[in-house]
């Protein structure tokens, strides 16, 4: 057993199989982002263009409780949209309902303009990339892009063309002869792209398509879907639970929750103005105060907090003067011993977390002892020790006066 | 599993190629070491399996070594008739062998007992019916007989002069015989040793045989026929309605064979319900009432019955784990359900159906209590012939050992066979 | 030694009867209503008298595989075996089986005549005790015909005066002897007819008339049932079954006694067996006279002992006369036909292979 027991470090595995996964050209050139998303969000809103429309939307699938409750919403003919909430809160459903696959229980949805909830899903012509990517396993990789184009009746020589492109942009040419077990995560999920893409639909669903990878992979891919969408210019609907790809990839994010739109908003405003303390909680870190609103004054507002201490806050979502509400603050925005901010409490550095960029200091304020605060790492010592007593501050137009909630 | 047995090969490698093999950090072989190391384990493994080897030893594979041996046996004239055979080797099969061959069988029907007599006389009768009452009557002679024998036995029994008899007889002292193989596929020796097939009146086994090949085809393809929309229930249900379901389907496994047995009688038989049901909506005349149990429909029925949880699990197994989203996926590709089923689905259950085939067709092939019961005369299956010929004589024991045998060797054939097209390794049981 | 052993065992069996080296017996048989028959009339009086306990295992069916497997293996278990006259020929060709000397081991009718003589005769084999007489013969349900059933087995064979499904065993065994008996051939011709190729060809020819209208049965069991259930008219049948569905179970049977075909079945003892004396004393008490006589109470089969006949009385259960029910009663023996077991074993093989083929074509 002796010669077992020792392994030299000579003994390699150079002939180990190393992913040779070619990387997409993912650097996100700079477009006017912007610009195209306020087009995009103002075409939508006038019905002009539209090219998905959920009227009055409701979803049961027990006759007890509905999944999806009156959902109203317009997609634009070339915008990225992303749904996005946590599981259970109706996102895949709308989807499913969008594909074909589930029928509403009432309302109806419109595809450019004609109501779909009577045709099947094979006459929709929607482009769909599934959770895990429904790849056929038992056929080629080509024969797999292929089939939306058999099906269509195409002759063999387009058929042989278009798949070849559609290798092509996804940076998989050669691959066509593979099986979709010999090929890797990111290779597959690249393949179930090109497929949704190939026959060239106006509309592309995905559902969670990105899930099963890896972070960095996933990351990647965010990228490399945002390129193909700016290139072909369908339009994308996006479902997933996962924030940041929704903020890194779309024109507009419809934040689901319990059936229910919480807020349908391009990325930005949707973390600079939440509009209510769900979207608040589920999009970013966020500090909450719990506190009673004593004055609202030209959309700002004073609130007693449980403590006594009182602050302002951008009025948002209050009721007015005497009602209950919860403060929303990004940890970013406060900051520790300040100088010329609108408001001060005192708090107790609790715990320290060195971060490389940020130290991370969690501190109890106002008798909250989760409260975050992101100290950019400047280099010279911060100062700051554990059990210290600060003083913590922050701008009334950072801390917004939301919707109570239970704490 | 030593070192030295391994070193030869080592030397092999440093000749063979120029680089120096790998070793470990002491500089022992690596591939020694490697071996070293695993031998353990391998030798763990080999622990756990040798009881169940030896038990298949013991219970499969020497028996069936035996079957194949005894059904070429054929001692019962070399040993019995001793004399006889010894000296019938010298006679040309013209006419009638020599007064020394008729002394011969004198000396030996006297020598014999009643048992000893009664083996070869039993034997010799399977070829030539009616020869064992001459044998066991010119025993019970044989102490009067005196020289001339040819005489003596003639007048004991006029057969005895029938050249068939000693053609026979010298045929058969041989200990190794193909007659029973021959027997089983409706041949045999005429009177010149030739072989040839049957009186046609008597050929039965090989369109039995052939009768056990399509009716077990026809009942796996009924199988799939009723299982594959079954299974693929059972794979989509929800998960509380699919156990009842599969509960349904595993019913026949549950149920006593007698009282499964009794329920097609009651169902099929002419009074039976179905008939009684037809006759109430006049879709048959009451005096034409349809013969469904005692015959092959009645064998098709049950045994589908029987056989379906075979065909149903493994491809219930398979379509489990076939995402729905796969026909989804090609129905957002715009292919119609039909075709989505056909292209996608239909192509990934193939392991589990094939298993299905494989388990339902080489069950069906070997089954012999249901086509007992329901198959009446025409519904039997080859394995009703061979128990039937297990509890007669010697000879007919050896014959069923010999049907057996092709049989064995046919289910292995056709498992060759599958195993060429399908490929046994891609199957899917469960 | 083991030889010693036995003799010593076998003088003082002779003795005392109870106190031998082994104090039990296994006995294989039929199970059922027969094996229950042979426990009443046979073991319990037996053991009550020796204190030999009597084991049973219900195999005969299998019989003569059973007993070869066990001489073959040199383990012979089984002491006494209940089994068919024309199996037991097959086993006592092949030396399975212990040659009996009825007049040695047997006790001798009351009035003195020995054993050999008693058995009702051609019923003896080399090492065969023949126990009981039973017939297979047609029996009929009355329901499905009012004006009367059939009379001769002519009838059986004519669908247009008796309509209906018959239910023949599935064994060209008596079948083929019907056939002929059907054609027209006296009872006593029919076996040198059925040795002849022409004699075959004309049963089964005969057969062939009816073949369309025959559901086969396999198992005792299935005759009454079939005539109970209405799907056949006309069966074969043993006469303990019909018996005991006409008297247990009210069913409307008739039997029709012409042409009846009775057989004997019976004990033998497996070679190799170093219990002999004990079996001897059993099969000494078990075969005498009024044990025959007294199984008649239980089961409609006939003692197979003329000096037993006399001492049949009524049934055990039901009080009914079994003397008229015996197949070897004077009216229902007119026409009897012993079945040959002698020509079976020499044709057996042959028909039973063409008879496979005809039903199946």
């Amino acid at each position: 057993m002796s010669t077992g027991d020792t392994w030299p470090v000579s003994i390699g595995f150079d002939d180990a199989d190393h992913e040779g996964l070619t990387i997409g050209k993912a650097a996100c050139r700079t477009c006017s982002k912007l610009k195209r998303r306020q087009v995009l969000a103002n075409q939508a809103e006038r019905s002009v263009g539209a090219a998905v429309t959920f009227d009055g939307v409701q979803k049961s699938y027990d006759g007890e409780t509905l999944v999806v409750k009156d959902l109203n919403l317009k997609i634009a003919e070339g915008e990225f949209l992303t749904m996005l909430g946590p599981s259970g809160s109706g996102k895949t459903t709308c989807l499913m309902m969008l594909a074909g696959f589930e029928p509403p229980t009432h309302g109806e949805i419109y595809l450019d303009d004609k109501a779909i909830s009577q045709l099947p899903p094979h006459k929709r012509g929607i482009g769909m990339v599934f959770q895990n990517y429904a790849l056929f396993p038992h056929m080629t990789v080509g024969e797999n892009l292929a089939y939306p184009l058999k099906v269509r009746g195409m002759s063999k020589s387009e058929i042989r063309d278009r798949v070849e492109r559609a290798l092509g942009m996804v940076e998989l040419s050669g691959f066509g002869g593979r099986r979709p077990a010999q090929l890797s995560g990111g290779q597959q999920q690249r393949v179930a792209v090109a497929r949704a893409l190939v026959f060239e639909p106006n509309l592309v669903l995905m559902d969670e398509p990105l899930g099963a990878l890896d972070k960095q992979l996933r990351e990647q891919m965010q990228y490399e879907i945002k390129h193909i969408h700016d290139n072909l210019g369908v339009t994308i609907v996006y479902v997933t639970h996962d924030q940041t790809e929704a903020l890194t990839m779309s024109d507009r994010v419809a934040v689901f929750n319990d059936g229910v739109i919480q807020q349908l908003s391009p990325p930005e405003t949707l973390y600079e103005n939440p509009t209510n303390s769900f979207v608040a909680q589920f999009i970013g870190e966020n500090n909450k105060l719990s506190g009673t609103v004593s004055k609202v004054i030209n959309g700002e507002c004073e609130v007693e907090l449980d403590t006594g201490a009182t602050v302002h806050a951008t009025a948002v979502n209050v009721d007015g003067e005497g009602s209950r509400t919860t403060l929303s603050l990004r940890p970013e925005r406060v900051y520790i011993g300040p100088e010329g901010t609108d408001n001060t409490l005192d708090g107790r550095i609790e715990e320290l977390i060195y971060l490389g960029e940020t130290i991370r200091a969690r501190l109890t304020v106002a008798g909250n002892d989760q409260f975050i605060v992101k100290v950019p790492n400047r280099g010279s010592s911060t100062g700051l020790t554990e059990g210290a007593s600060v003083t913590v501050g922050w701008s009334t137009a950072d801390c917004h006066a939301l919707d109570p909630i239970a704490t | 599993m030593t070192d030295a047995a391994v070193s030869p090969g080592m030397g092999l490698n440093q000749t063979a190629s120029k680089s120096a093999p790998l070793t470990t950090a002491d500089g022992k072989p690596l591939k020694a070491a490697l071996r070293k190391a695993n031998g353990r384990a391998r030798r763990n493994a080999l622990l756990l399996v040798a009881p169940l080897f030896v038990f298949l030893l013991f219970t499969y594979t020497i028996p069936i070594v035996q079957m194949m041996a005894r059904s070429v046996m054929n001692p019962e004239v070399a040993n019995n008739l001793p004399n006889t055979s010894a000296a019938i080797g010298d006679w040309d099969g013209e006419g009638l062998p020599s007064e020394e061959v008729f002394a011969a069988m004198a000396q030996d029907l006297k020598n014999g007992g009643r048992s000893t007599i009664g083996r070869v006389a039993a034997r010799l009768n399977t070829d030539m019916p009616g020869l064992r009452s001459t044998m066991m009557g010119a025993m019970r002679d044989a102490d009067e007989f005196q020289a001339p024998f040819k005489e003596a036995l003639l007048a004991d029994d006029d057969d005895w002069g029938d050249p068939r008899l000693w053609t026979l007889i010298k045929r058969e002292t041989r200990t190794i015989t193909p007659a029973y193989y021959l027997r089983a596929l409706d041949y045999e020796y005429d009177q010149a040793g030739e072989i040839v097939p049957r009186p046609e009146n008597l050929q039965v086994y090989r369109s039995i045989f052939w009768q056990t090949a399509w009716m077990s085809g026809l009942i796996t393809i009924l199988t799939i026929l009723m299982g594959y929309p079954v299974a693929h229930l059972l794979a989509t249900l929800p998960l509380k309605r699919a156990n009842l379901l599969m509960i349904l389907v595993l019913l026949p496994f549950w149920t006593s064979l007698l009282v499964r047995t009794s329920a097609w009688i009651v169902l099929l038989q002419q009074e039976g319900v179905v008939n009684n049901f037809l006759v109430f909506f006049q879709i048959v005349d009451d005096n034409d009432r349809m013969r469904l149990i005692y015959n092959r429909i009645g064998t098709i029925i049950a045994m589908t019955h029987i056989l379906l949880p075979f065909m149903i699990l493994p491809l219930y197994s398979v379509m489990k784990t076939i995402p729905p989203s796969l026909t989804r996926a090609a129905r957002s590709m715009g292919a119609t359900p039909l075709r989505a089923h056909l292209t996608v689905y239909m192509p990934l259950t193939i392991p589990g159906l094939a298993a299905g085939v494989l388990l339902v067709f080489i069950l069906a092939i070997g089954y012999y209590i249901t086509p007992a019961l329901v198959g009446g005369e025409g519904g039997i299956f080859i394995s009703n012939l061979i128990a039937d010929r297990m509890t007669g004589s010697l000879s007919q024991l050896r014959l069923a050992l010999a049907l057996a045998t092709i049989l064995l060797v046919g289910v292995l054939v056709l498992y060759w066979l599958f195993n060429r097209l399908v490929g046994v390794e891609r199957l899917k049981f469960g | 030694m083991l030889k010693q052993l036995a003799l010593t065992a076998a003088a003082s069996a002779m003795a005392i009867t109870a106190a031998t080296a082994q104090d039990s017996l296994t006995i294989v048989s039929w199970g059922g209503a027969y094996s229950e028959s042979q426990l009443k009339a046979y073991d319990e009086p037996y053991t009550e008298k020796t204190g030999v306990q009597i084991l049973h295992e219900d195999k005969s069916n299998q019989a003569l595989a059973g007993i070869r497997s066990q001489v073959e293996a040199g383990n012979v278990t089984w002491d006494v075996v209940d089994m068919l006259q024309s199996d037991a020929q097959r086993a006592c060709d092949e030396g399975l089986l212990v040659e009996i000397e009825f007049d040695e081991w047997l006790a001798p009718a009351p009035d003195g005549t020995p054993a050999s003589e008693d058995f009702i005769e051609g019923t003896t084999g080399d090492c065969f005790v023949p126990q009981i007489l039973y017939a297979t013969m047609f029996a009929y349900n009355t329901n499905a015909f009012p004006d009367g059933g059939p009379k001769t087995i002519a009838d059986v064979w004519d669908l247009e005066k008796f309509p209906g499904t018959r239910s023949l065993e599935k064994i060209p065994q008596k079948n083929l002897e019907w056939a002929l008996m059907a054609d027209g051939v006296p009872a006593d011709e029919v076996y040198e007819l059925l040795a002849t190729e022409e004699g075959q060809d004309r049963a089964f020819a005969k057969l062939d008339e009816i073949k369309g209208n025959v559901i086969w049965w396999e198992a005792g069991a299935q005759p009454p049932q079939l005539l109970a259930d209405g799907e056949v008219t006309i069966a074969s049948a043993y006469n303990g079954r019909i018996f005991n569905a006409q008297v247990n179970e009210d069913q409307p049977f008739e039997i029709m006694w012409d042409g009846q075909m009775f057989e004997v079945d019976g004990w033998v003892v497996p070679v190799d067996n170093d219990n002999l004396e004990q079996i001897k004393d059993y099969l000494f008490f078990a075969t005498d006279t009024q044990r025959l006589a007294d199984q008649a109470k239980y089961i409609a089969y006939a003692p197979a002992r003329e000096s037993s006949v006399p001492l049949v009385g009524n049934h055990e259960a039901t009080g009914v006369d079994m003397k008229p029910h015996m197949p070897t009663s004077p009216e229902n023996f007119q026409n009897a036909v012993r079945f040959d077991v002698e020509f079976w074993a020499d044709y057996g093989d042959a028909i039973e292979e063409r008879f496979n083929a005809w039903l199946s074509s």
